[in-house]
This record gives C-alpha cells, sequence and structure tokens, in this order.
C-alpha cells in the first residue's frame, strides 16, 4: 500500500488540499491502485501548498502545488513511485528552502500524523517529558533558565525566571497558561505547531506544570482559529487516555490537567493580564503590573503565561539539554525563531532558524522578493504594532537587541512584505484604526489618542497645516507610547512614526500632489 | 453553516447550566448560546447573571466586549473577510471594496436577502496565502474577485 501524504493544515486547505485529497482518493480508486491517504500539518512551505508527498524507495517525495486539475497527469506520471513531473520538487528535506533551516521546534511538523501517537514517540516525543520527571521540579526550571528561552511572544522576557517566580511563589494552587492568541496580522507559527504537532504543546505545557508546581492549565485559542482548536481538542482526549495527562502521568506521581478556551475576537486578549481577565469570564481589559501574573495571575494564583513557541522549544530542551539549545544563536537571543515570512512575497511560509539572519536575507534571499514581481518597499515585523522598515535597513540581524536599537521589534516573529505600490500613510493610519477598534478602553492615550491620530493624519493628507499636524501625530505618539500600560497603545506609534520617518514622501497632501 | 435554534429559554438554562461548574464559565456559556441560537438573546443576559451571581450589567459589558458576540442573528452565511496587514499587501482593501460594493452592502451588514452577512476579521493565520477569508467556517486563500465571487456564489445556491 503507497502512502500519500496530504497537508490538512488550514492555509492547505484555504488554497484546496481537500479537494485534492478527494480527487487523489478517487483517480486511485478508479485506477484500482491502493493508497493510504495520510493528512499531515505543513512543511511550511506555503508558497507550495497544496503539497502532496509520496512514500517510495528513494524516501518521500513531494509534488506541489497541486490542484485538483494536475491530479489525473501525476497518476500518468507514476508519481506513486516517485515518477517525473512538473510538479516534482524532490525530498522536501532537500529542497532549499527547508534545507538552509534548523529545525528545532517544527522538526514534527507536516511530517507526522498530528494525532498519531505513534509516529509523536517514533519521531523523538515524550523523551522531554520523561526526562523532566526523571530530574524533578528544580532542575527542569535551571535547565530551562540555563538554555536561555526568551519568550516568543514577543516581549522576549526570559522563560525561566517566570518559571522560578511561579515555584518560588508559596500557594494552593498554581497555574500553567498558554497564550494561544496569536492575532499579529503576519503569524501563523503557534498556529500551524498546534494543528500539525499538538502533542508538543501537551508535552510542553505538562514539563511547564511539574517544574512549576502547576496541576492545571489552560490554552486560550483565539476564535479565528477553529482548524486548530479542533485538532488540539482530539489531541488532549488521546493524550489523556493514554496516560499524559491526568492525575498520575506515566506513573510518576506528578498530576496536571490542561483545558482549551476559546477567545471571542478581541485582539488585546493575547496582552498577558487581559488573557487572564478573559479566562475568568470578564471583559479583557488589562490589569496594572504589578503584581506580576507569576505571583498573582489566573484567579489570583501564581501563573505562567507563555506563548505556545516558547512551550513547545521546552521538550526539546529538556532532551537534548540546555547546552544544546544555547548552541544556537546571536547575542542574547539564544536558540531558534520560527520566522514566518508573509504578505506579498513570493516564498512565503515558516522558516525556522537560529537567531542572526539579516533582514534583507529574510525578505530577498529567503522570500525570493515580492509575489507581484515588483520590488520591495516596505517591511513590518512583529505584527501590526511593529515598525516599517525600508530597504535601507535590511543590514539589521534578525535579534532582539539589534531590532531594537533600530526602534523596531521582532515581536512573534511574523514578517509583511509590501512592494512599491503601497501607500503608507494609509498603512499608518490603518494602525491607528486598529488600535482604536481593539483598545481595551482602559488608558486615555490608547482609546482615545488612536482615534485622534487618525484624524490627524486625514488632516496631513488633505494638507490642514501638515507640518504642524505631523509635529502634532509625533507627540501624540509619545503620549501613547508612554501613557499606555500594554503593548497596544504602548507599541502602536512604531508602525505610525516608522512610516513618517522613512516613507516621509507619502505624507504629502494629497491634494497638492493632486494639483500638480 | 448550520441553522441557528430560535430562541427557547428552557434550552438555554440548559446550557448554562451545563458549563456552570467550570472555572470561569462566562465565556464558554456565551460561545455555546451563540453557537445554539446564532447571537446572545438579550433574554439570555438576565439567566446568566443569574446563574453566575453577577450583575446583568457584568454581563451585558462582557458580552458587549468581544467582537464575536452578536446581538442580533446574522445572515444565513457569514463571510470573514481579512483586513490584516498581509493581506492589505496582497490587495485585501481593493477586494473588500469590489465585494461590498457587489453585495451593497458595508461591513458588518447582512445583504437585503438575508443571505449573507460580511464581517471583517483581522489576521486568520493565512499570511502566506493571502489575501484570505473565511466563508461559513471555510477557509479560502489566494483570492481574488473572481474566486470570492465564485464562493459566494456556490454558497448562497448551497
Amino acid at each position: 500500500m503507497t502512502r500519500i501524504f496530504i497537508p490538512k493544515d488550514v492555509a492547505a486547505l484555504a488554497v484546496g488540499a481537500n479537494k485534492v485529497a478527494a480527487r487523489i482518493a478517487d483517480e486511485a480508486k478508479a485506477r484500482g491502485v491502493s493508497a493510504d491517504i495520510i493528512r499531515t500539518g505543513s512543511r511550511g512551505m506555503l508558497f507550495l501548498e497544496p503539497l502532496v508527498e509520496v512514500e517510495t524507495a528513494q524516501g518521500r517525495i513531494g509534488y506541489g502545488p497541486v490542484s485538483a486539475g494536475d491530479v489525473a497527469s501525476l497518476f500518468e506520471a507514476g508519481f506513486l513511485t516517485g515518477g517525473a513531473h512538473a510538479l516534482r520538487i524532490g525530498r522536501p528535506e532537500d529542497h532549499p528552502y527547508l534545507a538552509r533551516q534548523t529545525r528545532l521546534t517544527f522538526a514534527r511538523c507536516g511530517i507526522i500524523d498530528p494525532l498519531s501517537l505513534k509516529d509523536y514517540a517514533a519521531y523523538d516525543g515524550w523523551r522531554g517529558l520523561r526526562q523532566a520527571i526523571a530530574v524533578g521540579p528544580e532542575a527542569i526550571v535551571s535547565e530551562v533558565t540555563k538554555s536561555g528561552l526568551r519568550g516568543r511572544g514577543g516581549a522576549g522576557f526570559p522563560t525561566g525566571i517566570k518559571w522560578k517566580t511561579v515555584a518560588d511563589t508559596k500557594a494552593d494552587q498554581r497555574y500553567v497558561v498558554c497564550n494561544f492568541d496569536e492575532g499579529d496580522s503576519g503569524t501563523f507559527a503557534d498556529r500551524m505547531i498546534v494543528e500539525g504537532d499538538p502533542f508538543a504543546l501537551i508535552e510542553g505545557m505538562t514539563i511547564c506544570g511539574i517544574g512549576v508546581g502547576a496541576t492545571k492549565g489552560y490554552v486560550y485559542c483565539r476564535s479565528e482559529y477553529p482548524h486548530a482548536a479542533k485538532t488540539f481538542t482530539e489531541a488532549l482526549q488521546i493524550a489523556r487516555d493514554a496516560g499524559y495527562l491526568g492525575p498520575n502521568i506515566l506513573g510518576s506521581g506528578y498530576a496536571f490537567e490542561l483545558e482549551l478556551r476559546m477567545g471571542a475576537g478581541a485582539y488585546v486578549c493575547g496582552e498577558e493580564t487581559s488573557l487572564l481577565e478573559s479566562l475568568e469570564g470578564k471583559r479583557g481589559i488589562v490589569r496594572a503590573k504589578p503584581p506580576l501574573p507569576a505571583h498573582k495571575g489566573l484567579f489570583g494564583k501564581p501563573t505562567v503565561v507563555n506563548n505556545v513557541l516558547s512551550l513547545v522549544a521546552v521538550p526539546t530542551i529538556l532532551d537534548r539539554g540546555a547546552d544544546f539549545y544555547a548552541g544556537f544563536g546571536f547575542g542574547r537571543s539564544r536558540g531558534t525563531m520560527p520566522i514566518q515570512i508573509a504578505g506579498n512575497v513570493r516564498y512565503g511560509g515558516l522558516f525556522e532558524t537560529a537567531f542572526g539572519l539579516t533582514l534583507g536575507e529574510i525578505v530577498e534571499d529567503i522570500g525570493g522578493g515580492t509575489r507581484s514581481g515588483r520590488p520591495v518597499r516596505a517591511v513590518q515585523c512583529g505584527g501590526p504594532l511593529g515598525a516599517y522598515f525600508p530597504r535601507s535597513l535590511f543590514d539589521t540581524p534578525f535579534d532582539y537587541e539589534a531590532f531594537a536599537a533600530r526602534d523596531g521589534l521582532i515581536g512573534h516573529g511574523g514578517i509583511v512584505v509590501f512592494d512599491d505600490t503601497v501607500d503608507m500613510a494609509k498603512m499608518a493610519r490603518f494602525a491607528m484604526e486598529f488600535c482604536a477598534i481593539e483598545s481595551c478602553g482602559k488608558c486615555t492615550p490608547c482609546r482615545i489618542g488612536s482615534i485622534r491620530g487618525a484624524e490627524v493624519i486625514d488632516r496631513v493628507l488633505a494638507g490642514v497645516r501638515p507640518a504642524e499636524n505631523l509635529a502634532l501625530l509625533e507627540d501624540l505618539c509619545n503620549t501613547m507610547k508612554f501613557g499606555s500600560l500594554c503593548a497596544l497603545g504602548g507599541f502602536a506609534p512604531y508602525p505610525v512614526m516608522s512610516a513618517v520617518q522613512h516613507f516621509r514622501e507619502d505624507f504629502t497632501p494629497r491634494v497638492l500632489a493632486a494639483a500638480e | 453553516m448550520p441553522e441557528a435554534s430560535a430562541w427557547n429559554a428552557e434550552r438555554a438554562a440548559e446550557i448554562i447550566a451545563e458549563h456552570v461548574g467550570l472555572e470561569g464559565p462566562m465565556l464558554p456559556i456565551l460561545h455555546a448560546l451563540q453557537e445554539e441560537f446564532g447571537h446572545i438573546h438579550s433574554a439570555a443576559v438576565p439567566l446568566i447573571a443569574e446563574a453566575l451571581n453577577l450583575s446583568r450589567a457584568e454581563v451585558h459589558g462582557v458580552v458587549t466586549f468581544y467582537h464575536d458576540f452578536r446581538r442580533e442573528p446574522c445572515g444565513r452565511h457569514l463571510l470573514k473577510l481579512c483586513r490584516g496587514e498581509a493581506c492589505q499587501s496582497m490587495g485585501s482593501e481593493s477586494l473588500a471594496e469590489d465585494v461590498l460594493g457587489k453585495l451593497g452592502v458595508g461591513w458588518h451588514g447582512t445583504t437585503k436577502d438575508g443571505e449573507l452577512t460580511v464581517e471583517p476579521v483581522y489576521c486568520l493565520g493565512l499570511c502566506a496565502t493571502s489575501p484570505s477569508a473565511l466563508l461559513d467556517g471555510e477557509p479560502l486563500g489566494r483570492l481574488d474577485a473572481e474566486k470570492i465571487s465564485e464562493a459566494i456564489e456556490e454558497a448562497r445556491a448551497s
């Protein structure tokens, strides 16, 4: 029986993977060929989706991007034995896009059946958990600290220090909360890993629970990700039935239980204190810190709040050791970062690599420039609250500190490419508009400043005292930056001010430009 | 998309009772009610308040905070068009203008025949295959005017 692998990652479904799978099944039946179709996560080469792989004597051979109309010709070409075809890419792992990566977090993604415990174990699954049980809580926390892992959600706070704070806070109940409210445009790494390798998140959270003495965990998933939620719900049940969750994990005496909770379309709930309010069943209004969630978090109890990618990195750290993980990276940014290359880009996808590549290498060499074929003009890094970088900053290394030094942020690792048709004044205005829509309303500079910000940009473009209004915009941005509790109001000025700074020509009054 | 049931206070009370034992049951209750009835009926608010020992104002506050919770039913089909930056870089704004114009509705609007509601969404995580949308929960990527019209027609015909 030939095994055929077709992704069921929602990005593959969006470009027709289900139709392709159905057509392959029909065609195989019509030709009397016995084929076993296995639905996997995505390899992350999204420009090749739907990417169909066939198990052959030479290994798995990929074909992509396949449309339903290509299926008959694939059978004609003998693709079940790796036959030649215009869409044949060879072994996916030899494809330059994958060959250049260091896949630690995404090692299994796209290869295994996401809900197969057998596959997960065959690719080193649960080894980190077994090691964690063997060494015990203190060693778990010190190993994660030693690895240099920093929170992958965006803030880059050292994960081990957060865990130690929670472990050291006396309490009758502690919680582990996974922030799966991946709202930044241009990011999809959390979604991909939860769809493609959900047991890795369960394993990482369980290790965290044992490490900090928490017996209960929550995954807070955004409602825009119904497919990921479905896969994760199934994975939870399978893990529970097999004893990887529950009152006595693998007979170790440690207890840990996990529950999935859905958000409801509020971007601000990706901010950790707002997320906790939401989990408690309230409006997602940001809390003032202190107290830190590590001291008083969910229901007032000490709580680890970590991003999906931080937690999924943990099993590798326990299994292969802190030194192995810390051996990758650049400066104080250790380990690997799954970079998400998106927007108007030729080779969009997920690229996991050690920190330190330059922005230009990511956009031009790996991303291959724009999908439209026009010149790259601007790149937004770190989501809707990240700065727009022009080509002149393409020498910036992908690293927390290097980006901060240039008034930018890497955030959750999303990179959105724009070609030369982009109107940067419009993008700056959109940043303000988005902030106004999503503001939780707690801080006046964010709630009202964002609305005024959009109005000020409108006045600049209408030619109403443009110089004065641009100065006012800068002043307003400073008020938002320093007068907001969280990153929504605090960082919305980044896209706005970077657009003004690097693309000033787009802020010329439109009436004047039209008159010329 | 499954048809929503008509409002039924008894059924609503059952749904609330199923979730009331959870830690932080509010959002799970609201999601379950919306799943059943297609929106959060105003009569649900006092029921939830009573069950969770909260004021009606607190429940109302939560319902109105989150973009997902609707206080009116939507059309028979629901199109969520992404307006995130990654989709904008591939022309989603002009695509949206085109779709809304053809349907004769604005954002959050429902066509006159009650068939289709169009809502904005800020990122579906389909950023490398943009522009993107969800139509009745099914993902659509690499969209253009033709593809989206076809998908809408197909949904309306179903």
